[in-house]
């Protein structure tokens, strides 16, 4: 497919790898921020083909790996209201919260739907007007314009038997907060493609100003994710800390302005909890006062509350790049895609499943 | 809502242009959960391939890949 197969070729990618390996002659610990670039780097084997200096650690842009653990308990308790219907994306069925799944109560008679796009959900709502429709709406920065749409759509159309979960996390706050903590190793990061498609560059040029860290923008193919790391690496080797945009054919500095519009009208920044991570200020979206009416937490009059994640899943230093996961004694033992432990076993996005698909046998011997 | 049909591969499906309401047909566009994100810069994804190519066709002495 165009655009698709020129950036899967294998004859540049090696010559992308050789170009790396004759420009790096120090270590460089580098981060991918996205999950879709996790799965791409471990399915291509890309960190393989680079030279032993160049580490790649991942990063916590898994937005079902992040989802809080009360998020997912909230959204289980209300799939078990007779009168709801629960519409989810797919990646968030097989989660686990403190003591179940969403999948777990499906089997048990939840109305439980799979939606593939949050316009579904006000589909169902608009049919079904006898039943009270949840949309779990989560997700980065990509996901945001589309559900903002959701909850735009039905205050529009008047609905009142719709209403949304919230869990949105922003990455910019979450390199910051990486970046502050003292146990950070990263040199280096590939800013993702498609969160940046949505709001453009301007957060992570401030992030290059007030740390001198160097960001390339990146793709989600093998080629983009082998450039960025060349871009990267030319960077660090000669001392400069610039933002760059290797996935400029998607990503413009200013970004989809007519989807930050709707983002703008519909949600606001706030303080989020991260799943594995804890509290990050500002690092969230929350409905707007004018969508109060739109919020699960006050249409259910749902209490706040805290749980404790199972002690035996280390995907809080998954998440920050802090441990791979072959790492975790749990890994393709006690905790598989089928029987997970933590949520960066299940999503398509997290890096345990990655290492899982492309990497257990080669961990296994 | 403007919307459109999008051949993904071997599958056609309905995505909103909301976002991208600019778009044409025959465009390529980036799409997430069913709505268009962005429409690729063709010159801007031929350029970076151009410059990649030229790359790779000075290794030609480069190993074939091993599959």
């Amino acid at each position: 497919m165009k655009y698709l197969d020129e950036y899967r070729d294998q004859r540049i990618a090696r010559a992308l790898a050789s170009e790396i390996t004759q420009r790096t002659t120090r270590p460089w610990v580098l981060m991918e921020i996205c999950g879709g670039q996790t799965h791409t780097i471990m399915r291509y084997g890309l960190d393989e083909l680079l030279p032993r200096g160049i580490e790649l650690v991942h990063g916590p842009g898994c937005p079902v790996c992040v989802t809080p653990l009360e998020t997912v308990d909230k959204a289980i308790a209300l799939a078990g209201l007779p009168d709801v219907i629960l519409v989810s994306y797919g990646d968030m069925l097989r989660v686990p919260g403190s003591s179940s799944d969403l999948l777990r109560a499906k089997a048990l008679g939840a109305d439980v739907r799979i939606a593939y796009s949050p316009t579904e959900a006000v589909k169902i709502a608009r049919l079904t007007p006898d039943r009270k429709i949840v949309f779990l709406a989560i997700g980065f920065e990509t996901t945001a314009p589309a559900n903002a749409m959701a909850a735009w759509q039905a205050k529009r159309e008047g609905l009142t038997n719709f209403s949304m979960l919230v869990s949105h996390v922003l990455v910019p706050p979450a390199i910051r907060a990486l970046l502050l903590s003292s146990t950070n190793r990263v040199q280096g990061f590939i800013a993702p493609g498609h969160v940046c498609t949505v709001v453009g560059c301007k957060d992570y040029e401030n992030l290059v100003r007030d740390f001198r860290i160097p960001i390339v923008v990146g793709g989600f193919e093998p080629v983009d994710i082998l450039e960025a790391v060349l871009m990267l690496v030319r960077q660090l080797e000669t001392g400069e800390a610039k933002l760059e945009n290797q996935y400029a054919r998607s990503v413009s500095y200013k970004g989809n302005v007519t989807a930050q519009e709707i983002m703008a009208e519909v949600f606001e920044v706030a303080d989020q909890k991260w799943r594995g991570i804890g509290p990050i200020p500002q690092s969230g979206l929350r409905l707007r006062a004018e969508y109060a009416s739109y919020d699960a937490n006050r249409v259910f009059d749902l209490e706040e509350f805290s749980v404790d994640e199972p002690a035996e899943c280390i995907s809080a230093q998954v998440l920050q790049g802090l441990k791979k996961p072959t790492d975790c004694p749990a890994f393709g033992r006690r905790c598989t895609p089928e029987n997970p432990l933590g949520a960066p076993m299940v999503s398509s996005e997290g890096a345990c499943a990655a290492y899982y698909h492309y990497r257990r046998h080669a961990a296994a011997t | 809502m403007r919307a459109a049909r999008v051949q993904f591969g071997g599958i056609v499906r309905q995505v909103s242009l909301s976002f991208v309401p600019e778009a044409e047909l025959g465009d390529y566009v980036m799409v997430h959960v069913g709505f268009a994100i962005s429409r690729v810069d063709s010159l801007e994804a031929e350029r970076t391939y151009k410059l990649l190519e030229e790359m790779g066709a000075l290794e030609t002495e480069l190993p074939p890949a091993e599959e």
